[in-house]
């Protein structure tokens, strides 16, 4: 199949970009969209023309590398599909494909489709672990975790922290990406001592960073392609507020941990 | 050169015990006088960085990703060993080593792998502290399944992701030190090269891959958690930055390459589609506890899987090995499917492919269960081959997924290089010449939170440190000589783009130093690889500059370390005249097929010294002594 290109080309993160159309000929249905950008790439560099920059790695969905908007949709047009398991065969023949990087105040560009998420590390540093420093920890099995909160707290810690969320979002808001990391360990037992001031600090942090706030209009949740689910942001609203209210009056410690 | 291991004396489960008693210790507040660079993020990595951070050293640390979190340990799927015999199935740490040494075909240290066994333990604990989600049971206990190569269910899994859940564990363990000031980040930097000064490793000079600016940094000691260096295949199921380029610049610079022929073919890969294709996709070896493989009887039988009946079907491994059946060990699993397919019985529309049926599997638990325990497996083969595998049978095919050998390391994990330590895959210790399933989880971490920490302090609290000055003739040197090959590389003004090269080296490998290896092809690829290098350094084309974030520039480097570690691999492999583990010499096989080791002359490990560029490399060796097991046959039928 052919397909037409139309992707964001900006040189650095001061230069000022544009869209630029390539076409992609002689395209087969069985290669992943990252192929097909391969593909184009190839033929650019044998051209002594620079390839297009694009952010990837383990190509199988899980490193949270790539990303990039195609048409309007973080990771395209397939549900719970990152852009590197994204296949051409969910386009057509004589498809125009705009692509272009994730749009945040938060997610400068490097270049091209190339963002910085560093502020997603950032939020992690201020908060998003159980402190447990190596060598100290009981035995594994002296922890009960009931199978329910240990399946969704799995849930939440799918997230591959690629920032389709922030990028879907009307508001470049990164609560969907928080609330995963804040539910997960506010429903397991080891994340109850630390469990109302992570999410104090990573509120904090989520907003130092100059992400946008939640308006529900869950877009984030259509977009993540692990099945993230907004019900997490609930949780964390549900924490921070509690947490709020009782900063500085507490004895310490949680509250057993149901979530 | 010397390889001295360093193995303590004594009784093999009071080795590590009286090593760790016998190490030299670093008072808590001289802690933050000594500073340790870290190369990597992975399990590792990660895990070292945030440890030795923890105790008070000033810690570095470099990762050409984005994020630490993104290192490729993320990508493992099914599963990490321990040896808690929590199922009461006569698990033991004595076991876990036993299992692992005859799972490497007896070509690994016994002191090591039997630490490794011993902390396998801890590592469960430290996880679940840090609130990494394993499965559970409905009373609220860890879970457990089963993996290749053992006979006990030893492995504790978050679903198809443990890799995933057990890095992030690390990575906010690293960020909790982020945080704090005791780790110094750097990500999108890669190592170009190392700094020996005075025969020490003191440094590194690393590329920022924004600004493309070459940055020196130095340490009292250096620590390299790179990875495999699988990718030298081309096609393979590494993240594709995955690269040798650290451990090779130190190979270069004295360090021993231990066992570089060892390398992992993972039998359950999907199959290979078409030229354009970048990398092969792993479909968890967990699947194998479910799944039944199997092809036609006949040859060149092109019905639908459904419509050949049970009768004419050739469950190759129940047959071959009834004992361990599906979980045969990979390199066993990987040859069978090679073997079944050069007879012409592979399915697919390459022929290049073998049956993964879970038919039986479902019908038997049901599909809410199977679900359960490989639904997002299942789900990543659907979006790649477009196949619902709860109606048709997987397909799958051996493809390269992990390296054995490495960087040539003692006891403590120190290279021949004093003040360099290297630890998990990019080191050659503990799975001798295969590694079994959900063990390379163990030995990163295991490396990274147990084993560095204290021999890290050993050596520095036996070291004196000067501060190195930035114009000393070593730091000088080695940031010319990165300076000048980013520039030898943009320069060439040829023809061809890296891939080509690139793809051209993994074809080379694939054919001759793959899952079956002779005389005759080794010496075939190691004939054909010079002229390719040299064509590499003639007719490469790199667009763009050195002074921006340059994707093919990256590659390029990443290819030209490929080009020559290529050759040393075929080496080793012609060198090693023997059969073992996943090192398949066809001249050397059982009546059955099986790998004909050589004890007699090859209970090793071979360790390659950098002689300069053009010349053959010294082969040592380390004598490999079996104080507690017997060398024996290895058997899984």
């Amino acid at each position: 199949m052919n397909v037409i290109l139309k992707v964001w080309r900006q040189k650095d993160a001061k230069a000022k970009g544009e869209f630029v159309t390539y076409p992609a000929n002689g395209i087969s249905d069985e290669m992943s969209f990252l192929e097909m950008l391969d593909v184009v790439n190839e033929g650019l560099i044998e051209k002594g023309q620079e390839p297009i920059a694009f952010d990837h790695d383990c190509r199988e969905g899980i490193c949270g590398t790539c990303g990039f908007v195609i048409n309007g949709r973080p990771h395209g047009p397939r549900a719970k599909t990152t852009v590197c398991q994204l296949h051409m065969r969910s386009f057509k023949d004589g498809d125009t494909l705009t692509i272009e990087p994730w749009r945040a105040e938060a997610f400068p560009v490097v270049k091209d489709l190339v963002v910085d998420r560093g502020a997603f590390d950032r939020i992690i540093a201020a908060g998003g672990f159980i402190t447990a420093p190596t060598g100290g920890a009981p035995d594994g099995n002296t922890i009960l975790v009931p199978k329910e909160n240990s399946d969704l707290a799995m849930d939440a810690a799918a997230c591959i922290g690629c920032g389709a969320c922030v990028a879907a979002c009307p508001n470049a808001s990164a609560m969907l990406f928080v609330s995963a990391k804040i539910s997960q360990l506010a429903l397991l037992p080891q994340g109850q001592p630390e469990r109302w001031d992570r999410v104090r600090n990573m509120v904090a942090q989520m907003d130092a960073e100059s992400f946008g706030s939640c308006t529900n209009h869950g877009e984030c949740e259509a977009a993540c392609p692990k099945g993230i689910r907004v019900e997490f942001i609930a949780r964390m609203n549900a924490d921070f507020v509690k947490a709020s209210a009782t900063a500085g009056r507490r004895a310490g410690g949680g509250d057993g941990g149901t979530g | 050169m010397k390889l001295e291991s360093n193995v303590p004396s004594g009784p093999l489960e009071k080795k590590w015990e009286k090593h760790r008693f016998e190490m030299k210790l670093v008072n808590p507040a001289n802690k933050r006088k000594y500073s340790v660079i870290m190369i990597g993020s992975g399990l590792a990595g990660a895990g070292g960085a945030a440890s030795m951070a923890e105790l008070g050293y000033q810690v570095k640390c470099f990762c050409y990703q984005d994020s630490p979190r993104r290192a490729h340990s993320i990508a493992a799927q099914g599963g990490i060993n321990a040896a808690k015999n929590y199922p009461n199935d006569g698990d033991s740490v004595y076991r876990l080593f036993y299992d692992t040494i005859k799972g490497g075909d007896f070509r690994a240290r016994e002191a090591n792998v039997y630490r490794l066994a011993e902390v396998s333990n801890n590592i469960i604990d430290q996880c679940v502290a840090q609130g990494v989600p394993f499965a559970r049971e409905y009373g609220g206990l860890l879970d457990n399944r089963s993996f290749g190569g053992a006979q006990v269910s030893r492995t504790f899994y978050a679903r198809g992701q443990t890799g995933q859940q057990l890095l992030l564990g690390a990575y906010q363990a690293l960020e909790r030190q982020i945080g704090l000031g005791r780790v110094e980040m750097f990500t999108r930097h890669e190592m170009q090269e190392l700094i020996v000064v005075d025969g020490r490793a003191r440094g590194v000079v690393v590329r920022d891959m924004v600004t493309g600016a070459l940055e020196t940094h130095m340490a009292d000691a250096v620590c390299l958690a790179t990875g495999g260096y699988g990718n030298v295949f081309y096609l393979a199921t590494y993240a594709k930055g995955c690269n040798t380029t650290a451990i090779w610049r130190a190979y270069k610079k004295g360090a021993a390459f231990a066992n570089p022929c060892f390398t992992q073919i993972h039998p359950t890969c999907i199959p290979v589609t078409g030229d354009y294709q970048s990398k092969l996709t792993l479909m968890s070896e967990s699947l194998r506890n479910d799944g039944r493989i199997w092809v036609p009887k006949a040859k060149g039988d092109k019905r639908a899987p459904g419509q050949i009946p049970e009768a004419e079907r050739d469950y190759y491994l129940e047959r071959m090995y009834p004992s361990f059946g599906n979980l045969a060990p990979r390199d066993i699993a990987s040859r069978a499917a090679k073997r079944v397919c050069d007879e012409g019985r592979g399915v697919g529309p390459t022929g290049l492919g073998v049956y993964l049926d879970f038919q039986a599997a479902i019908e038997r638990l049901g599909k809410k269960k199977i679900e359960e325990k490989y639904g997002n497996l299942f789900e990543m083969y659907e979006r790649i081959t477009d196949e619902n595998p709860y109606r048709v049978p997987m397909r799958i095919y051996p493809a390269t997924h992990y390296t054995m050998g490495g960087l040539w390391v003692d006891y403590n994990l120190m290279s021949t290089i004093p003040g360099l330590f290297v630890l998990g895959e990019a080191n050659f210790s503990d799975h001798g010449a295969n590694r079994l399933g959900a063990s390379a989880l163990m030995q990163g971490l295991a490396d990274g939170y147990f084993i560095i920490p204290y021999t890290i302090s050993n050596y520095l609290a036996r070291e004196k440190f000067a501060p190195v000055a930035a114009d000393h003739p070593e730091v000088r040197a080695a940031e010319a000589a990165v300076a000048d090959r980013t520039k030898r590389l943009l320069s060439i003004g040829g023809k061809r783009t890296v891939t080509s090269f690139h793809r051209e080296l993994g074809k080379i490998m694939w054919e001759h130093c793959g899952m079956a290896r002779d005389k005759k092809g080794l010496e075939h690829g190691m004939g054909k690889i010079p002229g390719l290098r040299e064509e590499f350094w003639k007719n490469l084309t790199v667009p763009g500059s050195g002074a921006e974030l340059n994707q093919s520039l990256e590659h390029a480097g990443r290819v030209a370390d490929f080009l020559e570690l290529g050759e040393l691999m075929c080496l080793d492999a012609l060198e090693r005249d023997e059969s073992c583990g996943c090192h398949f010499r066809t001249e050397h096989q059982m009546s059955d097929g099986e790998a004909k080791r050589n004890d007699q002359d090859y209970c090793h490990v071979a360790a390659w010294e950098y002689t300069g560029d053009g010349k053959k490399p010294n082969r040592n060796v380390e004598p490999l002594t079996y104080e507690n097991l017997e060398l024996a046959v290895r058997s899984y039928k």
